[in-house]
């Protein structure tokens, strides 16, 4: 069986990306009337210029893909900063090693301490994240936080540097459901100019991640590209590709699929090309239209108004009231969900930044239930 | 409604007037699915163990079983979620330690995407639940040989699937039910697929002894008007079983023959 990675050295794109310069009304419309898209192909003609003017019905046939796999209910997360030491240089990313900012490593008890405000607001299902730097996991630190809140969070997922299937067993049976990885770019050449030191620099190491994961017993996998660092027509198609890939062969994987555009972040980088918002909601449609299994990610990094605009067209994963810096929870007032002080160690600034109860308020409205506990930790543990 | 005229359903020590069941995933909300429960008529309703809190604490955040009368309801524990035999047992055992009937929709689906159950996992928990006294209700594929196997060791009911879960395609496996029905010694339940009420009627038509229905109901843009809509559906496909169709035929028969006075 050949790895994503090996599989994407024999990649062609050209095809596709020439449909998804110059598709056709006609291929569009024969699409819609089909209900789904069969074939990377006809992925490839849903991003494309024509499409664009079929926004409307796309987003109707991608409600309805949605709703008869999903419901109408919205899954919901928080991010849980453990972490901001990192020993990569990502010219885009906060974290990088490189970045004038105050880093810190949680303690325990600060990592419970945050948790337990996350459980409170209502969150069952968390995200840990760290940057990557060898000692986390080498020490046991992730596994001992994992074992700590699996006690109170029924679902666990992890975004780390990409590790071993051997040094991920640990932490699958401490407790952890899924894991993350996002390829940030598919182009291995962008890729090699934005990741220039650290351990990030493996592209294909990274590529094979989820792989990885599944082999050591992860049963949701999360897979992303970071619009903005490349052309959005070929991420777009790489990510509809490696997420083909992984449903042929992690079969028993929920597989869920992310697609954060940049944000303000410290560091060197400007971003090349913005995905406008209506082409962002062209990608999503076309996700589902091609993949309408597929879980699909939306965090607090989009603002509120696309955020309530995008959630009945196809997203059935949520964040909401996030920080990115390690400890950054306890800065919220309880109250009025007001940071209390400036977020200098935050990987990135959000754009939605209504509480978490507000948000699952929102979806109600549009006809949606926030499901706070989706997974029981006695599926996993005995 | 109307009066109930067809026979009652018994399953294990219950009786059940109704003979549609409903599932509570997929809806807008918690009152959504309450009210469309009740306007089903249902006496039987499947809740996923993973939405639900097992512990004995109340949690705001994960309160579904808060909106189902248990009075009204039989709660049918469902072990969605579970990929193999060892996780469904696991959160069967600990519905019933938390005081959940001990009764279980067994579902064990590895894949994901398709949620097509796992018949060998399927038979292994079904084996142990029942010996440690659960009336186990097994959602199965078509196959009329692994229903045999799951009454054999003591299964309350067959639950094959009429097409995918969520696919609303109606009864696609029909042939297979049909045998499934001919050779069954429990009540067998169609489930998955039913997307409109013509399909529960046409599966109760079949003579299957009742129907569960979700997604239909719960993506509905009126859940509550649409359950009854099943319910209808479910009680007219039943009595019409009951009283008996008539034969398919290609040719053209007339309904008043007028021949009869030559037998006189």
């Amino acid at each position: 069986m050949s790895t994503f990675s090996e599989k994407f050295k024999t990649l062609n794109f050209d095809r596709p990306l020439d449909i998804a310069a110059t598709a056709s009304s006609a291929t569009v419309e024969r699409i819609i009337s089909q209900g789904r898209a069969r074939t990377l192909n006809d992925f490839a003609a849903l991003l494309s210029p024509a499409a664009e003017a079929y926004l409307e019905p796309l987003c109707h046939l991608s409600q309805k893909l949605t709703q008869k796999h999903f419901g109408k209910t919205i899954r919901m997360f928080a991010p849980l900063y453990l972490s901001n030491e990192c020993v990569n240089v990502c010219k885009y990313c906060g974290f990088s090693r490189h970045n004038d900012i105050p880093r810190i490593t949680l303690d325990l008890e600060t990592v419970e301490k945050e948790a337990r405000i996350l459980h409170n607001q209502g969150f069952r299902s968390i995200l840990l994240v760290a940057g990557e730097h060898p000692k986390y996991v080498s020490n046991g630190y992730v596994e001992e936080c994992v074992k700590r809140l699996s006690k109170f969070f029924p679902s666990i997922a992890l975004e780390l540097g990409p590790l071993e299937s051997e040094r991920y067993e640990p932490l699958v049976n401490a407790g952890c459901e899924a894991l993350l990885v996002y390829q940030e770019t598919y182009d291995e050449e962008t890729y090699r100019a934005l990741h220039t030191a650290g351990p990030k620099k493996h592209f294909h190491w990274r590529m094979d991640t989820p792989e990885r994961a599944y082999a050591a017993g992860f049963r949701r996998l999360g897979i992303g590209a970071l619009f903005g660092l490349h052309d959005w027509h070929k991420e777009a198609l790489a990510l509809a590709s490696h997420a083909e890939h992984i449903l042929q062969h992690c079969w028993k994987a929920q597989l869920n699929v992310s697609m954060p555009r940049m944000r303000p972040a410290k560091g060197e980088w400007e971003q090349v090309e913005f995905l406008k918002d209506h082409n962002f909601v062209q990608v999503i449609t076309a996700l589902r239209i091609f993949l309408p299994h597929v879980g699909i990610t939306l965090s607090t990094r989009e603002p509120a108004s696309l955020r309530d605009g995008l959630a009945p067209i196809g997203i059935t994963t949520m964040s909401a009231g996030s920080s990115t810096e390690p400890g950054g929870y306890s800065s919220f007032d309880e109250t009025t969900f007001q940071q209390t002080r400036e977020q200098e160690g935050e990987q990135f600034h959000i754009a939605d930044e209504r509480s978490p109860a507000e948000v699952a308020a929102v979806l109600n409205k549009l006809g949606y239930e926030a499901v706070w506990k989706d997974f029981d930790q006695s599926l996993i543990q005995a | 409604m109307t009066q109930q005229t067809t026979q009652p359903l018994k399953i294990g020590d219950r009786e059940f007037t109704s003979r549609l069941f409903v599932g509570t995933g997929k809806f807008s909300s918690n009152e959504a699915m309450r009210d469309a429960a009740d306007a089903s008529g249902s006496e039987l309703v499947t809740v996923a163990l993973k939405r639900a809190n097992l512990t004995c604490d109340s949690d705001p955040f994960a309160n579904i079983l808060d909106f189902l009368k248990s009075d009204r309801y039989l709660i049918l524990p469902n072990t969605s979620g579970a990929m193999n035999a060892e996780e469904a047992i696991r959160i069967a055992r600990l519905a019933a330690a938390a005081g959940l009937p001990k009764w279980v929709k067994l579902e064990i689906h590895p894949d994901p995407n398709y949620l097509l159950p796992d018949p060998i996992e399927t038979l292994a928990a079904a084996e142990v639940l029942v010996k440690e006294g659960f009336t186990v209700m097994p959602y199965i594929n078509a196959d009329p040989v692994l229903a045999l196997r799951l009454q054999d060791v003591g299964c309350a009911t067959v639950m094959p699937l009429g097409a995918p879960i969520g696919s609303n395609r109606g009864i696609e496996t029909r042939a297979q039910i049909e045998i499934i029905i001919e050779q069954a010694r429990v009540p067998v339940v169609v489930d998955a697929g039913i997307g409109a009420p013509s399909h529960a009627a046409a599966a109760m038509e079949m003579g299957a002894d009742a129907v569960l229905v979700n997604t239909a109901i719960a993506i509905a843009p009126d859940p509550a008007a649409m359950a009854r809509a099943f319910a209808k559906a479910t009680e007219a496909g039943r009595e019409a079983y009951e009283i008996g169709l008539g034969a398919t035929s290609t040719k053209a028969e007339a309904s008043s023959p007028l021949t009869t006075f030559l037998n006189a």
